[in-house]
């Protein structure tokens, strides 16, 4: 097409016809709506699948013959829950972090809000036993249980028993509260539980359901 | 058909000639692409780093002919490659070193950038590219990193999925979505092996494409940052170039053969590097219930990991709060314009009182994100009347060299578990680090630079 010389654009562009560039602007805007809505099913499946949601039912756990001290781990949503039977030493320490956690009260709004039963100092139900997820609340990460007090790695001197995560370094006291100037912004979750006798608890369940 | 085309080929390449520029392209971007004659031993590194994604190309293909993308088989089909499959161990070194080496050469490649002023006029686009291959070189490591399914492939991904949950808002569905379960799994892993094994690789090809074409469309810088373009002969080729084939194809070929010297040593003698390449937890299968006693990521990430972790309330209010307003009275100080000036307080004034309403965890989020994203504003933060180092004043090396330090450092302590001396020194490095970039107007303008000579400086070997 190099010799154009009879097309009527050799002499110069044709004044624009509005009509046209109309059309070709009504085109380009409804392909840029189909495209759009093209977009919503593939950005869709990336959301959990039908599957993933069924999968979050309540579990139980048996707390039968646990020694003071002692930490059980439950996976409940994929997550695992941590049930201590704390010892009175460590029911006292939580009073000693009272002034040095970031909220003391668990006020601030939790991912799961803490339930009644557990705004307490000691956040659970039964002042012996804690349940709480063991997912630590700045990146993930779950925290490994640093029980004995005193110095040691990646913890302060007068440490009085509680939580380390190793990710980051965020600490909890024996209550699963956050320590102030951490990474971590909250305190670990209460999930909501029930115990359905002594020995025998619910995760993922209150009773008032 | 339009009129004939005219090629001087004949033959077999004639016949191609006229239906597809291949002569064009060879002259265009090998035997008549000038490059200067004086590139020295830091100008290896590009190409070791296409040589690099050759090998992970190819050995990432003959992984996935025996890998599983299933949470339940993907860590067992690994050891599968590496003790049933013939020679698969090797394969699988050969990726998982190469993903090392590619960092290595990267970073060299960069820093080979920095000193010689690449990314100055008319070179801006090529460093852009260039910092896109960077985003996406890791976010193609990061997606590769799940596959193995191992402890820290499963608390990595955790922990880089659950900064996205810090921004306000939309994070924690944001956090939800990436993952497409509540919990990293199968449906994560899933979605992470397509990323890593044919979205990102196609964008990278993409970007390293542009990051080569716009390179040769201005033609390379060198050690002495001078523009070789400025003296030519009577046939319009460069006085002080070279054509790229066959002087740097053979050239670099030495280049490729002590790297891949190197390479082997490291993949028959070391292929874990002491718990470098393949970090020793990574040998445990995933277990959602227990964080390993300490994490770290693979050692590319730990300077911005230490950023990341240095990031705490107590540093937003007495680190970065006086770090910014001091920055301001600068900014106030100079002379720059008034409009930058009134952009600058109102920038300064906004990430402080963000300081005190949002989260240090976003902050440490943002900052991680920024002292990758900052690399950009390199064309337009140097103001030094010279490209190259050499002809800088002699303290800029210094400062370029503190630089160096910082960013090791900042990595060494990204792989060391926290402590309260780390995370000081950590906070330091961050600030020395945006301190580099974000004083950098100023002092790349200061100072009398050395005389710069009309022609590169060569001696023939």
């Amino acid at each position: 097409m190099a010799d154009s010389a009879s097309s009527p654009s050799a002499s110069g562009l044709l004044p624009a016809d509005p009509s046209r560039r109309n059309a070709v602007v009504t085109t380009a805007a409804v392909g840029a709506v189909g495209a759009a809505a093209v977009a919503v099913p593939f950005v869709s499946t990336f959301q959990p699948s039908e599957r993933a949601k069924a999968a979050g039912a309540p579990v139980e756990a048996d707390i039968s013959g646990m020694a003071p001290g002692e930490l059980r781990r439950v996976e409940w949503r994929g997550n695992p829950v941590w049930i201590v039977r704390r010892t009175p030493d460590m029911i006292a320490s939580i009073k000693k972090t009272e002034a040095q956690v970031l909220d003391p009260k668990s006020e601030k709004p939790y991912q799961f809000p803490t339930p009644d039963y557990a705004k307490n100092p000691h956040r659970s139900i039964k002042e012996e036993y804690l349940v709480v997820v063991g997912i630590c609340s700045h990146l993930g990460c779950s925290p490994s249980d640093k029980f004995a007090p005193g110095a040691q790695p990646s913890l302060p001197e007068d440490w009085p028993g509680g939580f380390l995560c190793p990710c980051h370094g965020s600490t909890f006291d024996m209550a699963g509260r956050v320590y102030k100037n951490k990474p971590a912004n909250a305190n670990l979750d209460v999930p909501p539980h029930t115990y359905l006798s002594e020995t025998r608890l619910l995760i993922g369940e209150d009773k008032k359901a | 058909m339009a009129a004939e085309k005219n090629v001087e080929t004949t033959g077999l390449i004639g016949w191609i000639d006229h239906r597809f520029p291949l002569t064009a392209n060879w002259k265009a971007h090998l035997s008549e692409y000038y490059a200067p004659k004086n590139f020295n031993f830091w100008y290896f590194f590009g190409s070791l780093a296409m040589l690099v994604l050759v090998i992970q190309i190819v050995t990432g293909i003959f992984l996935t002919m025996h890998y599983k993308p299933d949470a339940a088989r993907a860590f067992e089909s690994v050891e599968y490659i590496m003790r049933d499959v013939p020679w698969g161990w090797l394969v699988r070194y050969m990726h998982s070193t190469g993903a090392s080496a590619f960092f290595i050469v990267v970073y060299l490649h960069m820093f080979r950038g920095l000193m010689y002023g690449s990314y100055r006029k008319p070179r801006e686009l090529i460093w852009i590219f260039g910092c896109l291959i960077f985003l996406v070189l890791m976010a193609e490591a990061f997606f590769g990193y799940l596959l193995p399914w191992g402890q820290m492939s499963y608390w990595g991904a955790q922990v880089i999925v659950n900064l996205f949950s810090a921004i306000p808002l939309i994070g924690p569905e944001l956090s939800v979505w990436i993952r497409g379960d509540y919990v990293v799994g199968d449906a994560t892993l899933n979605r992470f092996f397509a990323f890593h094994v044919i979205a990102i690789p196609l964008v990278l090809l993409g970007l390293v494409a542009a990051h080569i074409l716009a390179l040769h469309e201005v033609g390379s810088n060198n050690p002495d940052g001078v523009e070789i373009k400025k003296h030519k002969d009577a046939q319009g080729r460069p006085l002080d170039g070279i054509p790229f084939h066959p002087y740097y194809t053979v050239h670099d070929i030495l280049g490729v053969a002590v790297f891949l010297m190197a390479f082997s040593a490291v993949v028959f003698f070391a292929p874990e590097m002491g718990g470098y390449f393949l970090e020793f937890n990574n040998f445990i299968p995933a277990d959602p219930l227990k964080t390993p006693a300490h994490i770290a990521p693979v050692w590319y990430f730990t300077p911005y990991y230490s950023i990341l972790r240095a990031i705490t309330t107590e540093f937003l209010t007495w680190g970065l709060t006086p770090f910014l307003l001091v920055y301001l009275a600068i900014v106030w100080m100079s002379r720059v314009k008034p409009l930058s000036k009134l952009i600058a307080t109102a920038a300064v004034l906004a990430l402080v009182v963000g300081f005190f309403i949002l989260d240090a965890k976003f902050w440490g989020v943002v900052a991680m994100g920024a002292s990758v994203v900052i690399f950009f504003a390199m064309p337009w933060i140097d103001n030094s009347p010279v490209k190259s180092i050499r002809y800088r004043p002699t303290w800029h090396k210094y400062i370029y060299g503190l630089f160096v330090v910082i960013f090791i450092v900042l990595g060494y302590f990204g792989v060391q578990a926290p402590s309260p001396i780390g995370e000081r020194i950590s906070q330091a490095g961050t600030l020395l680090y945006f301190a580099f970039f974000l004083l950098m107007p100023w002092w790349s303008a200061m100072g009398d630079p050395k005389p710069v000579p009309d022609r590169v400086t060569f001696e023939a070997h």
